[in-house]
């Protein structure tokens, strides 16, 4: 009998068997996909919110803020890129300046620390790329990036290091409770007899809820689709920067990531499909044109890339995080739209403190916060990286030209606890394809390496797990005539 | 550990065939100390999955795969006892003129050179700068990716194929699926004409009634684990689509072919000024880039249509790597107009309808001893195209073609008679008009 089960291996549902890891649990994790980090939160816009811009009073003002603030030792403590770069919410019209004092004031009643809204000048002195007609803005210096798919893979890692046993392709069609207590999750890799459940499931987090709980939930999905501006662009802006809702449009912002590139988006469209991550025409010009509003330089010829992501929306546009009406030891982290990245920590931690008061473990001695460091090609010094290839000369291939992911990380990113099985998995752990030549290089060699690791064949790798494989048939030995 | 730095006179960086044309250029001029670094297993660049035909046929006078084209360079290095490292990535290259290169064998190098030879090729325009809309599902990959599969690994990427781009690989491999046994259900181009060599239009759709769909655009991309198919609408004047012209198509894969760019990570690295027309490195008529030392050719010069013009380019980068090492080693930096590299003055200026002039900078003295090439590509098909040449904007020369495409790199020879005295002073410039009085696009 597990103690825990969670479902859903996004970076709410990875949060929370990470947090769960530190006690005396037996806990498991299912999930749908063939890796951790297939949902909403490999396409977002990886920012770790201040906090100004949730409803006071909500529990998204409460995670955020909570969350932004475990931000720093969480990442640490993984080896994760985060960095606070501060973000602007630009007022770019005299008559919405009010809205600046508005936002600053939600922001003070969520204990949002050290904002300022600065002039004009100013504003142009921090980001000189700016539009050079923005009037003011709000300056939120807790504001930070994150890579979300590094840190969702790393929280899984770690908690697989604390002794959680993560279940793929294992989706959760159903669920009994067992009479005295406890739950039987029926799943795709079998049935799972548990104490208790947290439904982190994400976009479908409301099916799951509404086979238990006796208070329905019904998440829409809203699109938010984006660009990627090519690394050559780095160093164009420091800060996040946000627009003030404004007649053209709301809620698309111009950031650095935390690997160079600067993104740019999200729209917001409600759609029907929970799997429909197809971007837009309508949508992808929107973007290029609200953005240029912020930044009128927009290099549109230097895309990368585009793609969409899905916000998991409950009309009461708050999460539900807590036991569920009617299903006793069924914990829900559902509606966890944005700010959902920067809140997980908070909501793990909400969580973890909720069933340890029912469970009441002890505290795992042994539990080891750390995450050891990868070690990346890309960030060591020549010196590191000969010594790095005298002992494993696997470093010294190269695999991705653009990004410069070694033969060695993508071996060693498949073969670490909850390794990656998919091309993607690779790319999510290691960046190999996520360059300026968006794989062209690159993936016919992780195919190659994925396929010697997991000792299948190149016909079944896969893109990203289930059919989505990238091979159809083999030439045997057909030589045929050149022409 | 500390990378030791070993010197050598001319460094190849990539053993395509313009690394390789250049390398034994520079040995036939005298030079005994040259090497090249190829990040793959073995030299020969692209050539290696072009196995179609169509190769060598100025610089052998015969039809060669590619593969047997750049055999018979790798038995020319051979022989010439020319070094060559492969499985080396050079990762970064200072202005100096010290590369920095990886491999599992030799481990980090750092291999300082009196001239470089950038001779690294080009790569392939990913989906995402062309913004096609639709999803991110297994099945859409690049056509030379896709060639790489079938040619060296002998891996079918799909069966029932969409091709966008009508470039020549996007041609080569509509051939080269349906020969494997995939359908291709059509090519689709944005240009009123195709970008490819009219030989590969004829021999690869034509002769295998594969559709090609000009002025057309994918505007739609579905599938969630793979894609299942894809629309395709007709672009106006504007190259917009055209609503009400969907066309759906079923396709499992969907391969683009939307343009080469040049590799010029290292070039950048180096502050080398690189051509926002063709993307590549700025060069004089001896090949050589902004910083002095060095050299381009090939593909990351600018994207060449035929590899025999890569090779013969390619000779005259390794000659005067060469000259260049041979003067460093001497002492002196080269005399009169190429002392310290790049200082010719004259600039060469894209017209109305041309893009992409190489070289861009030319000495008088070049002009003056004769038989200097100008290379660029039109800006749209010219039929009866009068190209003119002009000093200081007076036109010196008119040139005809029956017909300019752009999808083959047009040459022209400026000889010293064209100038009658007036040579230019400040700008050499080549614009093109269609013989029927319509003028090229204002570059
Ligand atoms: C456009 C956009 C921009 C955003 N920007 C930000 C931002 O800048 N900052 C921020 O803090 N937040 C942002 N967010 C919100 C943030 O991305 C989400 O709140 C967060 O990623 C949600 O994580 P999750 O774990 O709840 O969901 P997911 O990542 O979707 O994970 C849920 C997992 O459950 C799995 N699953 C589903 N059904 C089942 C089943 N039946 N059985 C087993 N597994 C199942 C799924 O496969 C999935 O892996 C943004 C969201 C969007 C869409
Ligand atoms: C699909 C296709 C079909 C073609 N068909 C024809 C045809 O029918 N007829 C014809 O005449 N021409 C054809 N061509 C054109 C011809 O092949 C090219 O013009 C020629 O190969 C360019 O030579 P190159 O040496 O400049 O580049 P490449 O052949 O690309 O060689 C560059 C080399 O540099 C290496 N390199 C790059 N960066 C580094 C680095 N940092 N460190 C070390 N090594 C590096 C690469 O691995 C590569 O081997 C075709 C090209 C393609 C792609």
């Amino acid at each position: 009998m597990l103690d825990v089960l969670v479902i859903g291996g996004g970076v709410v549902g990875c949060a929370v068997a990470r947090e769960l890891s530190r006690w005396r649990l037996r806990v498991a994790l299912c999930e749908k996909g063939a890796d951790v980090c297939v949902g909403t939160t490999k396409a977002n816009s990886a920012i770790v919110h201040a906090g100004h811009s949730a409803k006071p009073g909500s529990l998204m003002a409460e995670y955020n803020v909570r969350g932004n603030e475990l931000y720093e030792q969480l990442c640490a403590d993984l080896d994760v890129p985060f960095r606070r770069n501060g973000s602007l919410t630009l007022c770019l019209a005299a008559e919405d300046r009010p809205k600046l004092d508005e936002l600053y004031a939600d922001g003070m009643a969520n204990g949002v620390p050290d904002m300022r809204i600065i002039g004009h000048d100013e504003v142009l002195r921090m980001e000189p790329n700016v539009n050079p007609e923005v009037v003011a803005a709000l300056h939120t210096p807790t504001g930070g990036i994150v890579c979300p798919y590094e840190l969702t893979v790393a929280l899984a890692e770690n908690a697989a290091m604390n002794g959680v046993e993560f279940h793929c392709e294992a989706a959760v069609e159903g669920l009994t409770s067992i009479v005295g207590g406890g739950w039987i999750v029926h799943t795709r890799k079998g049935d799972f007899r548990t104490r208790t459940v947290v439904n982190a499931a994400g976009l479908y987090a409301d099916v799951i809820n509404n086979m238990v709980s006796t208070t329905l939930l019904r998440i829409t999905p809203r699109r938010g689709e984006y660009w990627m501006v090519d690394k050559a662009y780095e160093g164009a802006f420091t800060a996040t920067l946000f627009q003030l809702p404004s007649a053209m449009g709301k809620g698309i912002l111009v950031t650095p990531t935390v690997d160079g590139t600067i993104l740019i988006g999200p729209t917001a469209d409600d759609i029907d499909d929970k799997d429909d991550l197809s971007t837009t025409l309508p949508g992808l010009e929107q973007v290029l044109k609200v953005a240029s509003q912020t930044w009128p330089g927009l290099p549109r010829r230097s895309m990368i890339t585009s793609f969409a992501g899905l916000r998991a929306h409950l009309p009461s546009h708050d999460f539900v995080v807590g036991e569920a009406p009617g299903a006793p030891g069924f914990y829900n982290a559902a509606g966890i739209e944005s700010p959902g990245l920067t809140a997980a920590p908070a909501i793990a931690e909400a969580l973890c403190r909720q069933i340890v008061a029912v469970l009441k473990p002890a505290a795992r001695a042994d539990f080891q916060s750390k995450r050891p460091p990868v070690r990346r090609f890309r960030k060591m010094s020549d010196d590191e990286r000969a010594a790095a290839i005298a002992l494993d000369p696997a470093f010294g291939r190269m695999v991705c030209r653009c990004e410069m992911v070694t033969e060695a990380e993508v071996r060693d990113a498949i073969r670490r606890p909850v390794g990656a099985r998919s091309v993607d998995g690779v790319k999510r752990r290691t960046r190999a394809g996520m360059g300026r030549c968006q794989g062209g290089f690159c993936m016919p060699r992780v195919l190659a390496i994925l396929s010697e690791e997991l000792g299948v064949s190149p016909l079944a790798v896969t893109k990203d797990g289930g059919a989505s494989t990238i091979l159809t048939a083999r030439l045997d030995g057909v030589k045929e005539q050149s022409k | 550990m500390t990378a030791l730095t070993t010197i050598c006179d001319v460094l190849v960086i990539g053993g395509g065939p313009a690394g390789m044309a250049a390398a034994l250029a520079a040995r036939a001029s005298g030079c005994q100390d040259v090497l090249i670094l190829e990040r793959e297993s073995e030299l020969g660049g692209i050539l290696r999955q072009c196995i179609h035909t169509g190769f060598g046929l100025h610089i052998f006078k015969e039809e060669l795969t590619g593969p047997e084209y750049a055999a018979r360079y790798v038995e020319r290095v051979k022989e010439a006892g020319i070094a060559y490292q492969c499985d080396t990535m050079v990762i970064s290259l200072s202005a100096e003129r010290v590369a920095t290169c990886v491999s599992p064998s030799h481990g980090l190098q750092r291999i300082e050179a009196r001239a470089v030879v950038l001779a690294m090729g080009c790569r392939e325009r990913p989906r995402g700068a062309i913004g096609i809309p639709g999803t991110r599902c297994a099945g859409i990959l690049s056509a030379g990716t896709a060639q790489r599969f079938v040619n060296l690994e002998g891996l079918m990427p799909g069966k029932q194929v969409v091709i966008v781009g009508s470039g020549d690989i996007g041609l080569i491999m509509a051939r080269r699926m349906t020969f494997s046994g995939a359908k291709v259900e059509a090519v689709v181009e944005l240009m009123p004409y195709s970008s490819g060599l009219k030989r590969n239009v004829v021999q690869c759709l034509h002769d295998y009634d594969i559709p090609l769909l000009l002025s057309h655009t994918v505007t739609a991309i579905r599938g969630k684990e793979r894609v299942t198919g894809v629309t395709v609408n007709q672009v106006d004047a504007n190259l917009r689509p055209i609503p009400g012209t969907e066309r759906d198509f079923a396709c499992d894969t969907l391969l683009l072919s939307v343009g080469l760019i040049p590799e010029n990570e290292l070039s950048r690295a180096a502050g080398l000024e690189l051509d926002p027309m063709t993307t590549g490195p700025v060069v004089d008529e001896r090949l050589e880039c902004s910083v002095p030392g060095i050299f381009a050719c090939g593909n990351v010069l600018h994207v060449h249509d035929l590899v025999d013009n890569v090779s013969m380019e390619a000779e005259r980068a390794g000659q005067q790597a060469a000259t260049h090492a041979a003067a460093k080693r001497g002492g002196t930096t080269g005399t009169g107009d190429n002392a310290g590299g790049n200082c010719a003055r004259i600039a060469v200026r894209d017209g109305a309808g041309v893009r992409g002039l190489v070289p861009r900078r030319v000495s008088a003295e070049a002009l003056r001893q004769g038989a200097l090439i100008l290379s660029f590509r039109p800006d749209r098909v010219y039929r009866n195209a009068v190209l003119l040449v002009e000093a200081d904007g007076v036109v010196v020369n008119r040139l005809r073609k029956r017909v300019v495409v752009p999808g083959e790199m047009v040459e022209l020879t400026i000889k010293p008679e064209f100038f009658l005295e007036t040579f230019p002073k400040q700008e050499l410039s080549v614009r093109v008009e269609a013989e029927d009085g319509r003028i090229g696009a204002k570059a």
